[in-house]
């Protein structure tokens, strides 16, 4: 239990003192809110789709989510560089904790990078529509934050280096972003579309923000939940069975 | 029971051990044993196998074939009890840049589970001796690379582990350094029985320290005995001049580590 606490208290750390990083991880979600949320707004009211800001913010809090979960969880790949990996993976600890310990970590960074998020979103005019609900929406971004960050661990545990990283951009993190329904909505998508989002695990975490911050979830909130948990723990085994095979 | 207590002497016991990597052999069948609470120097020229070796009896890399018993535990079997017997000092860096020094030492002694007080007290201690202790709060990354190795050091010595491996843990450190640290080593293997095994490229250490030396060359242990043994065996004055003798004077090409591979490749610097 320490161990994995330590290892989740080294990510924290690691994250609070790189505020660089926060800053620069806020950008992208601000720019999606403003220039696609403004831009398109009036084009989405007309086809009469109602508020884009209240569409789009769900969307763009998950973006924020599964960009710094990936990336928390490619960090092994760092730590495998900078040699710190190997002073974990010595340590009488067996790998399911280093591995727990790690992305419980990642994952609470990435929840707290959607929290701000939200706030910001908040500042360009989106209104959740049930407060109350929020506390389940963070629960969805906190489960959206673990599934992303173990697929990033697993990941990380195979590949070598970070020059593999610009494929897992653009045919992993990409598609699963744009293809989510993170933009637009899935009711009135072309049904093969609608299909492929089905697949996608990021899907239902978008489903469940909208499910519970704008009373307007596609699939069901209680679904989505349901195949987040199941995805989470997959990806969990996954991370750690691949994580457990790392040799140095 | 004899076989039981053959074990206990004998703390680390390899036979025919191999290693190859795709097309390219690193270790080639090597035996040898160490006893308990010896110091064991394992020397040889760069690209020898020594750091795969160590590799492969730290539970890092997974042998190609072969026996090996640690404390009684085969780490390809046991890599979890195997775990729990030693400390180690790696060849390259291995801590923290983001976290400062006192934090790398602490999540040390929390990963192996050394209690609270007890931990607090010894990171004081050995940071005090390399002279690290008032720089205890500084990011490691604003640390020089002796600072750093030192720190590496004197984290490896938290748990006080039955086998403590030190893979050429003293390059790139001044004398009074190097000085320091070799007493509070020998101290801790009189004190408390810990074995060291180790690496160095300073053949004066290794004569000053070490119980009995194995030489590695090409993947193989060309020579085993204490310095007196191996000067006499090649007929050389010094340490230094038999290890040529056996060795050759050829210098060899080192094949990259992977991280060291990929730090160049970014341009980091230690």
């Amino acid at each position: 239990m320490q161990a994995i606490y330590i290892l989740w208290l080294r990510q924290l750390k690691r994250y609070l003192r790189s505020r660089a990083r926060i800053v620069g991880s806020l950008g992208q979600p601000l720019l999606f809110l403003v220039a696609l949320g403004f831009g398109f707004g009036p084009i989405y009211q007309k086809a009469g789709g109602g508020n884009y800001i209240q569409f789009l913010a769900p969307g763009v809090i998950a973006m924020g989510v599964l960009f710094t979960a990936i990336f928390s969880g490619i960090e092994v790949i760092w730590d495998r560089q900078f040699g710190f990996l190997k002073e974990t993976l010595v340590a009488p600890v067996s790998r399911l904790q280093i591995m727990l310990g790690r992305t419980l970590g990642g994952a609470t960074v990435a929840t707290i990078q959607g929290l701000i998020v939200l706030i910001i979103s908040t500042l360009v005019g989106f209104r959740p529509v049930n407060p109350w609900m929020i506390p389940l929406a963070l629960l969805a971004i906190f489960l959206i934050a673990l599934l992303f960050t173990a697929l990033g661990t697993a990941i990380a545990s195979v590949l070598e280096d970070m020059q593999g990283f610009q494929l897992i951009m653009n045919f992993l993190v990409m598609p699963l972003f744009f293809l989510s329904g993170s933009l637009f909505p899935l009711d009135s998508a072309p049904k093969i579309l609608g299909i492929i989002a089905r697949f996608d695990p990021l899907t239902y975490g978008i489903d469940a923000l909208r499910g519970t911050l704008i009373n307007a979830a596609h699939i069901g909130v209680a679904h989505d939940f349901a195949v987040l948990t199941i995805c989470v723990a997959i990806f969990l085994a996954i991370g750690s069975y691949l994580f457990s095979k790392i040799e140095i | 029971m004899p076989k039981k207590k053959m074990e206990k002497e004998k703390i680390i016991s390899i036979e025919n051990l191999y290693k190859k990597f795709d097309g390219f052999t690193a270790v080639s069948g090597i035996s040898f044993e160490v006893e308990r609470g010896e110091i064991f120097a394992f020397l040889g020229p760069n690209g020898a196998g020594k750091t795969t070796t160590i590799k492969i009896l730290t539970t890092l890399l997974k042998p190609t074939s072969g026996k090996i018993r640690i404390d009684g535990h085969d780490p390809s079997e046991n890599q979890h009890e195997v775990r729990k017997t030693f400390g180690i000092v790696f060849q390259d860096p291995s801590l923290d840049d983001e976290l400062t020094a006192y934090e790398n030492m602490e999540f040390h002694a929390v990963l192996y589970g050394v209690p609270r007080k007890t931990y607090k007290q010894r990171i004081k201690q050995l940071l005090e001796i390399v002279e690290l202790w008032d720089r205890k709060d500084s990011l490691v990354k604003e640390f020089s690379g002796g600072m750093k190795r030192r720190l590496e050091i004197a984290r490896g010595l938290v748990h006080h582990p039955k086998i403590l491996y030190l893979d050429e843990p003293t390059v790139g450190l001044d004398p009074q350094t190097r000085n320091h640290i070799w007493n509070y080593i020998k101290e801790l293997n009189r004190k408390e029985k810990i074995t060291v095994f180790l690496t160095t490229h300073y053949m004066e250490e290794a004569e000053k320290m070490a119980h009995r030396i194995a030489i590695m060359d090409h993947g193989k242990i060309i020579a085993e005995g204490n310095a007196e043994q191996l000067k006499k065996q090649t007929k050389t004055a010094s340490l230094e001049d038999a290890f040529l003798a056996l060795t050759g004077k050829v210098i060899r090409e080192q094949k990259a580590e992977k991280g060291a591979r990929m730090r160049r490749f970014h341009g980091a610097r230690r």
